[in-house]
């Protein structure tokens, strides 16, 4: 696949000018290797996506008051010279002042960790009911205790509610653009291709919206979401929110890419040879900037993932018992128990990576684009 | 130049009006009234309150009337500059705002200079050396910068302060200060506590500002009167200082109109995480107590703001690139 080897020149050009414009923003993109890197994390993340029950190891939702604050079990994965994965032991004594469990990691007692473990029941896909985890551990006492990430103040188990709120907050960003990109690209559009009275009203109205302050409004309408609401209408209503704004740039540049498209000499050639106007913009217009569309979509991701994150954390956003890196984030807002259980900040970097990745694999995207460029 | 202006600010009122509808419909819409809450709130901490004063509160404050009666009746205030009572606090609105809207634009005000004396000296350097050390750890920071949500950042540095140094970070004053009135002893405990805040807020945008700034700036650096400067033997600083950083500002000025209220919103995340007396805790409680009032005009007067900035950065461009004027014209 090294088409645009230096040592056969004649051959790339040749290759070049008749790859299609979908494998020369390969080609391109490729060269940029921490755009590959960070898709690769984002591929790993939506894989997490499908099935979190599966990398999960205990039920995210299971309380147990006793088992609280319990640390990080560093999973090493060599015992000895034995390629055999273990975690150490975590053992509770009771405070006599405080008389609360305080947990810590026993390295001395070693517990296997065995891959495709027997756990909680859950529905594969949503489909197929089985019990199989891609980690389980039987910890001395004969029960399953594996806490990769430790433990919250309800003892519940943070690596699987990590797993399970980035189902949540990927999803949401993800929903969210999609509904921004319909929005931009079916109002752009009409704006872009007609012209006229269509286009005055649909520009004031993007005026209108993007001098909105976003932040203090989206705690407005996030607020005024009934308390009664199902997690899957909160859901849907906070994307609906999100994507209000977010179209609005969206739709400006899908305008001017057709302003600037509807003078092109194929546009002219397609209507001569009287293909309709859903062809045109379908076959002849969208394709060209298609790229674009994406590299913009990618990078609005991010802003998203971080606005879903904020409203959550400030409890306006996605609501417990739903869970997402905001609703996460909740549990560390107290200083006393960050400070008691540090590892609550995980998620925290959770965030971080999965937006650092989506910008990067963005700006690949957008320099990849324009593969004619340069 | 003068139509152009005059002709936006024929249509500041009328974009206040049409928010003005959309806020009162907003803060109008979840179920109930600021009594239902208040009512639910009493219940839970186990007192009480009949029906009949229920309703007595309710006519009394005006919320038995049709809605849109509501509405005209916080117009006529808002007409007299009244912005309302507090249903909750039971203070004249302009008063609870009052301070708190002055320490929201200090602290806007702070980050936003933070901002521009990093950014700025920060984009020109790596401009100028590309490719170098010092370029691609600013090229990490400024990415991790944009990556990072400001409420993170927030409770990081919190975390750190309190966990290793044993101190907490919150407020904008220390105890002794925080109902003092105003004297040159609580202003200069202010300036000590309001730093913090301020860079957190300003992080996100220093790290987009500087990657801008460095990319206009090399764009312009490939310019045939850069060279021809330099043939002049001109010394390197002074040239790119003299010439391109300043073209490469011009499309950044422009957008400071937009980014002091991108700003001030932004400061209500950080100031609910870092417990500051700002006005984005007074608007969250605000919003979830639905005193509804309250809510609306600090919602109002953030739309106001954001207004005013985006004619002031539109003001700007057309004032810098003549060729926007001619097509707004």
């Amino acid at each position: 696949m090294s088409v645009l080897a230096p040592a056969a020149p004649a051959t790339a050009e040749d290759r070049v000018s008749v790859a299609s414009n979908w494998r020369l923003v390969w080609w391109r993109f490729r060269k940029h290797r921490l755009a590959l890197v960070s898709a690769l994390v984002l591929i790993a993340l939506y894989v997490v996506v499908l099935c979190p029950d599966f990398f999960s190891t205990q039920d995210p939702e299971a309380t147990e008051a006793r088992r609280a604050f319990i640390p990080i079990q560093h999973l090493h994965l060599i015992d000895g010279l034995r390629p055999a994965p273990w975690v150490p032991d975590v053992v509770g004594k009771r405070n006599p002042t405080t008389l609360r469990m305080e947990w810590r990691v026993d390295e001395s007692q070693r517990i296997p960790v065995r891959f495709f473990a027997a756990g909680y029941p859950y529905r594969l896909f949503g489909l197929i009911p089985t019990r199989i985890h891609l980690l389980g551990a039987t910890g001395s006492d004969g029960r399953d205790r594996l806490h990769l990430l430790g433990t919250d103040r309800l003892g519940r188990d943070q690596w699987s509610r990590l797993v399970h709120g980035t189902r949540t907050s990927m999803t949401i960003g993800l929903t969210a653009v999609t509904f921004s990109i319909v929005l931009g690209v079916l109002l752009g559009g009409i704006s872009g291709y007609f012209g006229g009275p269509a286009d005055a009203v649909i520009q004031r109205l993007i005026e209108l919206l993007q001098s909105l302050p976003t932040i203090p409004i989206w705690l407005a309408l996030t607020a005024a979401l009934p308390r009664d609401w199902s997690p899957q209408q909160v859901f849907f209503a906070i994307t609906v929110i999100l994507s209000l704004v977010g179209w609005t740039t969206l739709g400006r540049e899908v305008r001017g890419r057709f302003l600037a498209l509807r003078e092109e000499d194929f546009v002219l050639a397609a209507e001569l040879a009287g293909a309709s106007q859903r062809r045109i913009i379908v076959r002849h217009m969208v394709p060209t900037f298609l790229s674009h569309i994406i590299a913009t979509s990618t990078l609005a991701i991010p802003a998203m993932i971080i606005n879903e994150t904020s409203l959550s954390f400030l409890g306006l956003g996605i609501r417990p018992p739903a869970i997402s890196w905001g609703v996460l984030l909740q549990e560390a807002q107290n200083l006393q128990t960050v400070a008691l259980a540090p590892w609550l900040l995980i998620p925290g970097a959770v965030v971080i990576v999965s937006v650092l990745a989506f910008n990067l694999v963005g700006d690949g995207l957008r320099d990849a684009a324009d593969p004619y460029s340069q | 130049m003068t139509r152009y202006v005059l002709k936006r600010l024929v249509l500041l009122p009328a974009l206040l009006f049409l928010f003005s509808v959309a806020v009162f419909a907003i803060v109008q819409a979840p179920p109930g009234d600021f009594l239902t809450t208040y009512v639910a709130t009493l219940a839970s901490s186990g007192s009480s309150i009949s029906a009949e004063q229920v309703e007595a509160l309710r006519r009394e404050y005006g919320l038995d009337r049709p809605i849109w009666v509501q509405y005209l009746k916080w117009m006529e205030n808002l007409a007299k500059g009244n912005l309302g009572l507090s249903l909750e606090y039971q203070r004249p609105n302009a008063e609870l705002i009052g301070e708190r809207l002055v320490l929201t634009m200090v602290l806007a005000l702070l980050s936003f200079v933070f901002t521009w004396i990093v950014a700025i000296p920060a984009g020109i350097y790596s401009a100028m050396h590309p490719r170098s050390l010092v370029d691609y750890l600013l090229t990490i920071v400024n990415y991790v910068g944009v990556a990072t949500p400001n409420f993170m950042l927030a409770l990081v540095l919190m975390w750190g302060a309190f966990a290793y140094f044993g101190v907490s970070v919150t407020g904008l004053f220390s105890p002794d200060f925080v109902e003092a009135p105003w004297s040159l002893a609580r202003v200069l405990d202010l300036l000590t506590h309001v730093w913090l805040p301020a860079v957190v807020l300003g992080v996100a945008g220093t790290a987009r500002l500087t990657r801008v700034m460095r990319a206009n700036l090399l764009d312009e650096l490939n310019k045939p009167y850069v060279t021809t400067a330099r043939a002049k033997g001109l010394s390197e600083w002074r040239l790119v200082v003299r010439y391109p950083a300043r073209l490469a500002l011009n499309p950044l000025v422009s957008t400071i109109g937009w980014y002091l209220p991108a700003l001030f919103s932004g400061s209500l995340i950080v100031a609910t995480v870092m417990n500051l007396p700002n006005i984005g805790p007074l608007l969250l409680r605000a919003l979830i107590n639905q005193d509804m009032y309250l809510a609306g005009s600090i919602l109002l007067i953030y739309c106001f703001l954001t207004i005013v900035g985006t004619l002031v950065s539109d003001i700007l461009l057309a004032w810098l690139d003549p060729r926007i004027r001619l097509e707004a014209g």
